[in-house]
């Protein structure tokens, strides 16, 4: 078979297997801004054994091969009475390791917020919470936005381990197709071609939003509707 | 006049760590009446303005809006604690303040800008608010530029809007903390003419400011603050001709000598 026979004939396993990755990377995304979103709101309050916690984890994700980390839920999670699927095992560490990062990233906003917009907001009434959705968050959101999306794309990439696990996901699928083909070169075309597609779009995609999320910014565009 | 004053200050002392910023302020606010703040740099100034919305907490002496006090729950000194977040949330919503740094939200509209505490604080409807914020803005005169980014205005423009947003809660005291000093020179007459307006309509104002010739043809009284202290008040010409205090002379000197090249 030449490398578009092999690659014809395995399509419904090689595209399932890109289903599984975009799958647990869009879930990982998910969970990780999650985790990354109520870790830097703890880090606000002032109790100090949580502080320490927080850096700890904070220090030992972003300090540690994903790999490792992913060993030690999947492998050593059993001794400790944590079993867990392949797929599940493999999301809430992409989602933890994810949420390291972005824990950094929005601490990062929190810090570099314009104090005088919230004290004008509290000047007038404004309880904290409304403070938070409408003012802090909105601007936050706007300056870490290309931080927030360079991690989802080191996490698409994170993806490929999972593999390793036996998350039926692309590389998976492509390791099983070169072992029963010998034919290295297709799967590796095959993955080339995929990661860079995913990568593109999500870029594009991101480039699209933040040029939305920054228009107010842009003292040439046109007047915006209210 | 022996009503309440609007804001009645006493005694008031407020230390940064060992800095004591504040030592002993008082000072009575009436109805109406046009106070502005006047001294050196690091006197104190925006210290004490912020003081009265308690956007700093003072740490002794009293200020008391209307009679009611500002920031405590009013028991005897000693014993006293700071007032529920509701508490203040509801002294504060009265009271308009103006920033130096103009302090817009950035990714709201203008117009949206100005709704927002109507929405979020009076709990009017966006039509109702729509309506109010429009008006704010036609009395700043810019109608035109409802819907223009705050990034996208003057400086000028940007502090008219922030007063606008302030005139639309309806407040019945404004706090202005240096105005016009981050803008350019030619852009100053238009705030300052919307603040004159106020003034005329009987806004209760207090103004932080170095723009002297407003503090001389605009505000009633003036106070000079100095290191923590306010070592002379009152009637605006008294104060900025005829004070008999040397280091306010001398900071008058100074400010004329600069404006007269
Ligand atoms: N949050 C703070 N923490 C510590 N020190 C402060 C703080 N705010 C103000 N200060 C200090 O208090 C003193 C008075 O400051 P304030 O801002 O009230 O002066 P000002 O009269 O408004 O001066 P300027 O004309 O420069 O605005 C200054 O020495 C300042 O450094
Ligand atoms: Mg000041």
């Amino acid at each position: 078979m030449n490398m578009l026979q092999t690659l014809w004939h395995y399509a419904p396993l090689l595209l399932s297997g890109a289903g599984v990755t975009l799958w647990t990377w869009l879930l990982g995304s998910v969970l990780g801004l999650a985790i990354g979103a109520s870790v830097a709101l703890l880090r606000r309050l002032p109790v100090r054994p949580l502080q320490w916690v927080l850096r700890i984890y904070i220090e030992i994700i972003r300090g540690t091969p994903f790999l490792l980390q992913l060993f030690l839920l999947y492998s050593g999670g059993p001794s400790i009475g944590i079993r867990l699927s392949a797929l599940t095992a493999g999301v809430v560490c992409l989602g933890v390791h994810a949420g390291a990062y972005f824990a950094e990233v929005f601490r990062a906003g929190f810090e570099g917020l314009p104090k005088g917009q919230i004290e004008a907001a509290s000047s007038f009434g404004m309880t904290s919470f409304q403070i938070l959705y409408r003012i802090s968050l909105p601007t936050m959101l706007v300056a870490i936005f290309p931080s927030i999306v360079s991690i989802l794309i080191s996490l698409s990439k994170e993806t490929v381990i999972l593999s390793i696990i036996t998350v039926p996901n692309l590389m998976y699928q492509v390791q099983s197709m070169t072992v029963e083909t010998y034919s290295a070169f297709s799967g590796i075309a095959a993955l080339a071609v995929f990661y860079w597609v995913f990568v593109e779009c999500v870029a594009r995609f991101s480039a699209l939003i933040e040029y939305r999320l920054t228009l107010f910014a842009r003292r040439d565009s046109a007047e915006v509707r209210a | 006049m022996n009503k309440v004053p609007k804001i009645a200050i006493r005694d008031v002392c407020k230390r940064f760590g060992t800095l004591t910023v504040l030592d002993g302020v008082s000072l009575d606010v009436h109805q109406s009446e046009v106070v502005c703040l006047i001294g050196a740099s690091g006197s104190g100034k925006s210290t004490l303005l912020r003081c009265i919305n308690f956007l700093e907490a003072y740490d002794a002496g009293e200020i008391r809006i209307d009679g009611h006090l500002m920031g405590y729950v009013d028991a005897a000194q000693k014993q006293r604690r700071p007032m529920s977040d509701r508490m203040l949330r509801q002294a504060r919503r009265d009271i308009g303040f103006v920033f130096q740094q103009f302090n817009l939200w950035p990714h709201m509209s203008v117009i949206q800008n100005v709704m927002e505490p109507l929405l979020r604080v009076r709990g009017l409807s966006a039509e109702v608010a729509v309506k109010r914020g429009e008006v704010a803005l036609d009395r700043v005169g810019l109608t035109d530029k409802r819907n223009s980014y705050p990034l996208r205005l003057s400086g000028g423009q940007q502090q008219r809007v922030a007063i606008a947003r302030a005139l639309a809660m309806e407040p019945s005291l404004m706090l202005f903390d240096e105005p016009t000093s981050s803008l350019d020179p030619e852009l100053v007459g238009e705030v300052l003419q919307v603040m004159k307006g106020l003034a005329a309509e009987g806004m209760t104002m207090v103004v932080v400011t170095h723009e002297m010739g407003f503090a001389a043809h605009v505000a009633d009284r003036v106070a000079f603050l100095d290191r923590g202290r306010i070592i002379d008040v009152g009637p605006s010409q008294q104060v900025l001709h005829e004070s008999k205090e040397a280091r306010v002379q001398q900071f008058l000197q100074t400010y004329h000598d600069r404006t007269n090249f």
